[in-house]
């Protein structure tokens, strides 16, 4: 382990009398080991003083002599706090023993070494996590011995797991091995039923109709009005954390940019970063930058393809022409830059692959001009369009308290009225150099979502104005030295649709003993839920497109 | 508010580019019994082909690609190809992979639902070999492990232009 830094103790988490230990690296973390008693109160002590849930995961440490562990971190502040609860190692517990009863209901499995408390009940965004990690890792979530009233039950129901492999086989543990194949089995999901006077079901997906992921969706209507809709995801899943396991760190870059297509910027830059900050690696001032330009390319990408299918589901088919082709001008200009369309593998660890040069600098700030004209252009038509607009106001609405109380993320939370962004915050580089600008809207809507995406390429593309024309100069690479054996680190970025988490835990050898990747679809996905109840049938692919979730980010 | 709208589509005129030729043909080259399907799917389908796309695992990479072929650059429409929203509407599955152990079952029973002739094409790195993903208890790697696959388009995601020669490629 790496000397200990002077430790900040958020004050929110005085009171637990547990040991933080600054982290090194850009993120401003703290670590701390905890036992069940802290966990849950540290969950307590988050959520009282506003902070989020980012992501909760589960580790194997028995190869080190230690036994599971569950981590969960949280975005207090500017400060991310990562907790790690060790779970004992007991007899017998080393093999990959199936625990007992697995959907015996809330508090079943007495199981010490394979059990913690559940945190869904404080923060509801929790519970599909602590779902995905008992399908990975087979540790359970249990729900508190209430001190006064009923505990809420724990949803025990399988997550990732589909019928492609058996209950009693946990991928992310040691002993299973990557290369086992499961015959698929017959399987019933036991959705929510909604009862009632013409209350009927409608299931749609995996597959579905169009160019988009698969997942299901099971609506429960009444004529056109829908009543309830339940997600099922996890189609996608196809072992990415496993790939991960045994890594070399430095090949795990590729991998991390492919977690999610749309965001490989996103994803690449927060596994660099967190590698280096094993490595004491220093990324020269000018690749910061130089990332910070491909991040807002990105975004810039992404939003302008969700106007476009925004404005097509709303019938305004010219909407979709005149984005799309402004998308494809802009990634024709990130092969020509960038060698790549969507960026992958631009950002390599220790800085860029290739500085683009001053011409291509200029023609991109350049380019960024000329798009400024053109999406000013299609704003005052969108926003002048009463079709469109009656389509896109007062639809699918999030207001802000669920927003809080779900832990909405990114794009979606800054149009709910939650003014979250990373790159807002103290130390992110090179944002607090460019005077970043944050974008809020309050009414939660389709239309404040649109509104956030036309406001957030604005100040994307001054941003990138900014960066092309005073990027410091420098080398662009500077290839970080050997990791820290047993180190453990975070990226943390604002991408376009949210804030990315990579932990990465590194093992004796240096190697990868677990890269957990979190996308901002865990958190947002279940709002999606609430904000389609009460709209009609047809507005859905209108409200789903307004958040444009990740699937195989979160499905992993 | 009309007049804006058509002073913008006047402005940006006809900006669609002329169609590629198709990639030398891949994979099963030679085969007359695969050059005669190909030629009666020619004749039964004329110039027009209807294609279904099917994530079957895929990190959404490739889909952006696919998607980008509906823009007014490539103008398929203008060439004969449509994307359509049912299986029992199409005559050619694009799909793309690693075709997870979570989606095998929907992907053959989406090809089940096409009706005959039909052929597949595996898009992207992961739908050729199963790419960074390879084969895993949660990945069964390439399409073709699923699928009969007739053409395949390489790239970590192919570019627009790609996927059009091998769309082309599976039907000359």
């Amino acid at each position: 382990m790496q000397a200990d830094k002077p430790t900040i103790i958020p004050q929110e988490l005085a009171g637990l009398g547990c040991r933080f230990v600054q982290q090194p690296g850009a993120v401003p973390m703290v670590h701390a080991q905890v036992d069940a008693r802290q966990w849950r109160a540290a969950a307590t002590a988050v959520a009282a003083s506003g902070g989020r849930l980012v992501a909760l995961w589960g580790t194997d440490r028995r190869g080190s002599g230690a036994g599971h562990a569950v981590a969960a971190a949280y975005a207090l502040g500017p400060t991310l706090v990562w907790l790690d609860l060790a779970l004992p190692l007991l007899p017998g517990s080393a093999e990959n023993a199936a625990p007992e009863g697995v959907d015996t209901g809330p508090g079943a499995p007495e199981m010490p070494d394979q059990s913690y408390p559940d945190l869904a009940a404080i923060f509801p965004c929790a519970s599909r996590m602590q779902r995905a990690v008992a399908d990975l890792n087979g540790l359970h979530a249990v729900a508190a011995t209430p001190d006064s009233g009923t505990a809420l039950p724990v949803d025990r129901r399988p997550w990732l797991r589909h019928a492609a492999w058996p209950a009693d086989y946990f991928p992310l543990r040691i002993d299973a091995k990557a290369e086992a194949r499961y015959a698929a089995t017959d399987e019933r999901y036991p959705y929510v039923r909604v009862e009632g006077d013409g209350v009927h079901e409608i299931a749609v997906g995996p597959v579905h109709a169009g160019i988009i992921e698969p997942g299901h969706f099971r609506f429960s209507v009444v004529g056109e009005k829908v009543l309830r809709l339940e997600e099922r995801l996890g189609y996608t899943h196809k072992g990415i954390e496993k790939c991960f396991a045994g890594m070399e760190p430095v090949q795990g870059a590729r991998l991390a940019a492919r977690v999610s297509g749309d965001t490989s910027v996103g994803y690449g830059w927060a596994y660099c970063a967190a590698l280096e900050s094993l490595s004491n690696g220093a990324v020269p001032e000018r690749a910061v930058w130089l990332r910070a330009l491909a991040l807002e390319r990105e975004r810039v990408a992404n939003h302008l393809g969700d106007l476009g299918a925004l404005g097509n589901d709303a019938g305004f088919a010219f909407g979709l022409a005149q984005f799309s082709r402004l998308r494809e001008d802009w990634l024709r200009r990130n092969h020509a830059v960038f060698g790549h369309r969507l960026l992958m593998d631009w950002i390599v660890p220790g800085g860029v692959r290739a500085d683009p040069g001053t011409d291509a600098l200029r023609a991109l700030g350049a380019d960024a001009g000329v798009l400024g004209i053109e999406l000013a252009r299609l704003a005052t038509i969108y926003d002048g369009h009463a079709g469109l607009q009656d389509r896109f106001a007062g639809t699918g609405c999030v207001p802000e308290a669920l927003a809080r109380q779900l832990n909405l993320t990114g794009m979606a939370a800054r149009a709910s009225g939650v003014g979250s962004d990373l790159r807002a915050q103290a130390g992110f580089q090179p944002y607090r150099d460019l005077a970043f600008r944050i974008t809020r809207y309050t009414a939660g809507d389709v239309a404040a979502r649109v509104a956030v995406r036309f406001a957030e390429i604005t100040e994307s593309l001054r941003l990138i104005r900014a960066i092309t024309a005073s990027l410091p100069a420098g080398p662009v690479l500077e290839p970080p030295g050997m990791p820290q054996a047993c180190g453990r680190a975070v990226g943390w970025v604002e991408a376009w649709r949210g804030e990315v988490l990579v932990a990465l835990e590194l093992d004796e050898q240096a190697r990868i003993r677990r890269a957990h990747c979190h996308d901002p679809s865990w958190q947002n996905w279940p709002a999606l839920e609430y904000a389609v109840v009460g709209n009609i049938v047809p507005d859905f692919p209108l409200i789903n497109k307004s958040f444009n979730l990740s699937y195989s980010g979160q499905d992993l | 508010m009309t007049w804006r709208i058509l002073k913008q589509i006047a402005r940006v005129g006809n900006i669609s580019e002329a169609p590629p030729q198709p990639a030398a043909p891949s994979g099963a080259t030679g085969d007359p019994a695969v050059e005669a399907i190909q030629r009666d799917i020619l004749a039964i389908l004329g110039r027009a082909v209807a294609i279904r796309a099917v994530d079957a695992g895929s990190c959404n990479g490739c889909e952006l690609e696919m998607q980008a072929l509906s823009n007014p650059y490539y103008n398929i429409e203008g060439i004969g190809i449509r994307f359509v929203a049912s299986p029992r509407h199409a005559d050619l599955l694009l799909v793309t992979g690693p075709v997870s152990a979570h989606m095998e079952d929907a992907l053959r029973r989406t090809w089940d639902a096409v009706p005959g002739p039909k052929r597949v094409v595996a898009i992207g790195d992961c739908g050729c070999t199963g790419g960074v993903f390879g084969e895993s208890y949660a990945s069964r790697g390439r399409v073709a492990n699923i699928l009969p696959v007739a053409a395949e388009v390489s790239g970590c995601p192919p570019a627009p232009l790609d996927i059009l020669r091998g769309i082309l490629s599976a039907l000359r």
